[in-house]
């Protein structure tokens, strides 16, 4: 085993459906999606924690967020910076917009080839989509081996990892070399918080995009100073990605139709609390043996 | 050639039974596009697998049987499911949205290029015209599911890739004995043609598989409870009335996530789907996340002390009053007057 490992983690920013507020939806029933705060998705924060827990065991192991998205998604690649990750790379480009689980796995591949990481750590899914799709087809790309739902790095054993995962009905032990893939639960440890210092010393890092948009003398010469406040940011030229397999073009899945969920008008019948109410709704109940 | 495949887990020589629920919906498909319905069963000791599955219509039943090839791990069945399938080129492809499945189907999807549709709540066959090409396509496999946490309802289709590929969530489609059951022909797999030392790679030191021990899947009454129970200790009382009516407890999301009660009690989009007699929904919101997994159910009754809660618009009964006080009242009187 080395002694060093460079670690990446793969997250996504995702409008946080778990939240769906009244005025999520629009009149017209679409989604609001101005509506819908932008997070870190859940799992890819467990994620993050079993990445720096890799980086405690290998000291001076390099810890690097890597995500695709527009340029607000650079915020959770700070977010992971104040949390203890090392830097981070944003896969931004209008060529990827459009692209189904399988062109965005290709086009992350890409970019881990460029990376050159030991292991790469996931969340399992993301809320916006929930397929858990991402993580095994990255895995395949490279062919690389993956461990789904980790829920522990347990330790090592000669040149394997120990990983322990949460299965449906049970946990199951397993030991892999270098290199591999992981996805992490939401049932593995949360992130640790944010540390002061780290918030401090990053909180000026910027993708170039974003220190063009809000350039002031003092953020130039600072970035200049400071090298550790330039965070990466790659287009489909820099990975040297084929066209062909990105965005819509790229996807065999196609979007054919998408409904609105509107629930079907149905009268409920109101009852109170009171005991006849309660009383005549049971009778009727096991009278009509829809109980006993 | 070009037929409807289903890859069957098999758990301590078991069949699952989302399998089982795969095959009789693949049944439906095959039989309207005319074609066969092929079980795929890779494993150890199966011998007689094809008494199990026959009877929901396999036609066919190809078995990868050795003793490395269970319990079951990602590359070894990868490898076997993506050399069989280029072999026979199936038309469409079916998995649970098991841990197994949801593991196994994105890596066959990316090996094979064909793209992956996950979590479906309904399989249709259908046709398509590519609005800009104007191509026409006709018996593509609609694979429906909810997205953006249940908000919308996207059919998704892929026109030019092989094998369609999708899952399914167990209890979702129904399991039925087919009228006239498959042939339940045997191919084995010569497993060692497609393998190789790397695809051994991963090991596995120990394994802990606990018996299903909540089963709410299969429960006449579920009594549900939702974020507003507000406590974990207020669960008990659902408890009570789930044993007193012969029931089962089962959560909303929120409840789940706050740590009211388990992950295996979690009904809904991301968690089980059920269609009892009776649903008691008890300070249960009605979020489309949840009632995406109830709302099979024969009949639904609420108890939320909002009146407007949108759960109220699936009910058939909408109690408006506290959970803590309607719920004793409904095990008293059912105590007192069943037999």
């Amino acid at each position: 085993m080395k002694k060093t490992l460079k670690i990446v983690v793969l997250a996504k920013q995702v409008p946080d459906t778990r939240n769906v507020g009244k005025d999520a939806m629009k009149a017209d029933g679409t989604v609001n999606r101005a509506a819908l705060p932008a997070i870190f998705n859940p799992e890819d924060l467990n994620a993050l924690e079993q990445a720096l827990v890799l980086k405690d065991m290998f000291p001076g192991s390099e810890v690097t967020l890597l995500t695709m998205g527009p340029g607000r998604a650079a915020e959770i690649i700070r977010e992971a910076m104040f949390r203890g990750a090392d830097g981070g790379v944003l896969l931004s480009d209008r060529k990827f917009a459009g692209s189904d689980t399988l062109a965005t796995s290709y086009a992350l591949s890409r970019a881990i080839l460029k990376l050159n990481p030991d292991i790469i750590v996931a969340g399992r899914q993301a809320i916006d989509g929930d397929t858990a799709q991402v993580g095994p087809q990255v895995a395949e790309k490279l062919g690389w081996p993956q461990i789904t739902y980790a829920e522990e790095i347990v330790g090592t054993e000669g040149d394997e990892l120990i990983i322990k995962r949460r299965l449906e009905h049970g946990v199951e032990t397993v030991a892999c070399p270098l290199p591999l893939l992981m996805t992490v639960n939401a049932s593995a440890p949360d992130c640790r918080p944010r540390h002061a210092k780290r918030v401090m010393k990053y909180k000026y890092a910027k993708t170039a995009s974003e220190a063009q948009e809000a350039s002031t003398d003092y953020d130039d010469t600072l970035r200049k100073e400071r090298p550790y406040l330039n965070i990466t940011e790659w287009s489909v030229a820099d990975v040297d990605a084929d066209d062909a397999q990105l965005g819509l073009a790229g996807s065999p899945t196609k979007v054919k139709k998408i409904e609105n969920v509107v629930f079907a008008a149905k009268e409920a019948k109101r009852l109170s609390a009171s005991d006849s109410d309660i009383d005549s709704l049971m009778k009727e109940l096991i009278a009509s043996h829809t109980l006993g | 050639m070009n037929n409807v495949f289903v890859y069957c887990e098999i758990e301590s020589g078991k069949v699952a039974d989302v399998s089982l629920e795969l095959l009789t919906k693949g049944r439906v498909l095959a039989n309207t596009l005319g074609c066969n319905l092929e079980a795929l069963a890779i494993g150890h000791n199966l011998d007689g697998i094809e008494k199990e599955l026959a009877p929901y219509g396999a036609d066919v039943v190809h078995v990868a049987d050795a003793p490395e090839l269970a319990p079951f791990r990602t590359l070894p069945h990868a490898a076997i499911i993506c050399g069989l399938f280029k072999e026979e080129k199936p038309q469409i492809a079916l998995f649970g949205a098991s841990p197994v499945g949801r593991d196994l189907a994105p890596r066959v999807s990316s090996a094979l290029h064909s793209g992956l549709t996950a979590d479906c709540t309904s399989l249709e066959i259908g046709d398509h015209t590519d609005a800009k090409s104007g191509t026409t396509y006709t018996n593509l496999l609609y694979q429906i599911r909810p997205a953006f946490g249940g908000n919308i309802i996207a059919t998704i289709i892929n026109p030019d890739h092989r094998p369609q590929m999708a899952t399914v969530r167990e209890g979702v489609m129904k399991k039925e004995v087919a009228k006239t059951p498959g042939k339940g022909i045997v191919k084995k797999i010569d497993a060692s043609k497609y393998l190789n030392d790397t695809d051994f790679v991963v090991r596995i030191i120990d394994r802990q598989i606990e018996e299903r021990k909540i089963n709410i899947k299969s429960a006449p009454v579920i009594v549900a409870g939702g974020y507003g129970m507000g406590s974990k200790e207020n669960f008990a009382i659902l408890h009570e009335l789930a044993e007193v009516l012969g029931g089962e407890v089962g959560a909303s999301r929120a409840a789940v996530d706050a740590g009211m009660t388990d992950h295996a009690r979690q009904v809904g989009q991301t968690g089980v789907t059920v269609r009892p007699k009776l649903y008691i929904a008890c300070g249960i919101s009605g979020q489309i996340q949840h009632t995406a997994g109830m709302d099979g159910s024969s009949m639904v009754i609420s108890i939320n002390t909002d009146p407007n809660a949108p759960i109220n618009k699936i009910a058939d009964y909408a109690i408006v009053g506290d959970v803590m006080e309607v719920v004793p009242k409904m095990i008293k009187y059912y105590k007192q007057n069943s037999k």
